[in-house]
């Protein structure tokens, strides 16, 4: 059953992502992969949240949170892609842009997922005073 | 076949497969299961690219398959869970692995693919 629900978890995920992507793909600036840096950085700040409030007070069907984090979240946001643009650049020549998209995802996904996390866990009823 | 039909079964075998390398290796103070399937898919996604492969291959294999084999949330929540166990050596040791290695395994995914 976990499985189903990993599984279609990873649909729903993928297809976010590609969504976001496509959409995103207007706005390159010189080629920088909004797309990636968005789905990355949205998904920690939404999984740190969810891995704190959620999973942290047992509130969800264990089946139910392991598919929306392991099987949503997870493949919503990617690290194969966010290495070969890296990669990409680097090969291209472009340094300074590969520093600026590693630094910007390095720290800005942990940052947000610090964030998330501390947001999950302000008790019920706190959050918002 | 429609590209989101292949990016929607990809995700669905990638994102089983991380969980099947999750369950299979055991817990341990360095997330070692987010660090297998970053670098591997890292590395095939390289050979992917490296073997020139596009259209609905590549967005079953690529886009579905290695983008939800891999993570990026996890890896921040990981990190995150360091921080508050105060785990400063690991957490170190972690972000060099996998940023230095992602590189790393991809560039050689990339260029066993252009030669393979």
């Amino acid at each position: 059953m976990v499985y189903l629900g990993v599984g279609l978890g990873g649909v729903v995920g993928s297809l976010l992502r590609y969504f976001v992507s496509v959409s995103t793909s207007n706005f390159l600036t010189n080629g920088f992969p909004v797309g990636t840096v968005i789905v990355n950085l949205a998904g920690s700040l939404f999984l740190g949240w969810f891995t704190s409030r959620i999973i942290g007070k047992n509130i969800l069907n264990p089946v139910l949170s392991t598919s929306i984090a392991t099987g949503l979240t997870g493949s919503f946001t990617t690290f194969s892609t966010f290495s070969m643009e890296t990669i990409v650049y680097i090969e291209d020549g472009r340094i300074g842009i590969a520093i600026f998209y590693v630094l910007v995802s390095a720290v800005g996904g942990l940052f947000l997922a610090a964030v998330g996390y501390r947001l999950g866990a302000v008790p019920f009823g706190e959050a918002g005073k | 076949m429609s590209g989101f039909i292949l990016i929607a079964l990809g995700g669905m075998a990638g994102a089983t497969s991380r969980f099947m390398v999750q369950r299979v290796i055991p817990k341990t103070i360095l997330p070692v299961a987010t660090l297998t399937v970053n670098l591997l898919g890292s590395f095939l996604l390289g050979w992917i690219v490296g073997q020139g492969i596009q259209g609905d291959l590549y967005l079953f294999a690529a886009t579905g398959f290695m983008g939800a084999f891999t993570t990026f949330s996890t890896l921040n929540v990981d990190l995150v869970k360091l921080i508050n166990n105060k785990q400063y050596k690991v957490l170190t040791v972690y972000m060099i692995i996998t940023y230095f290695g992602g590189l790393a395994s991809g560039c050689a995914g990339l260029i066993i693919g252009r030669l393979l």
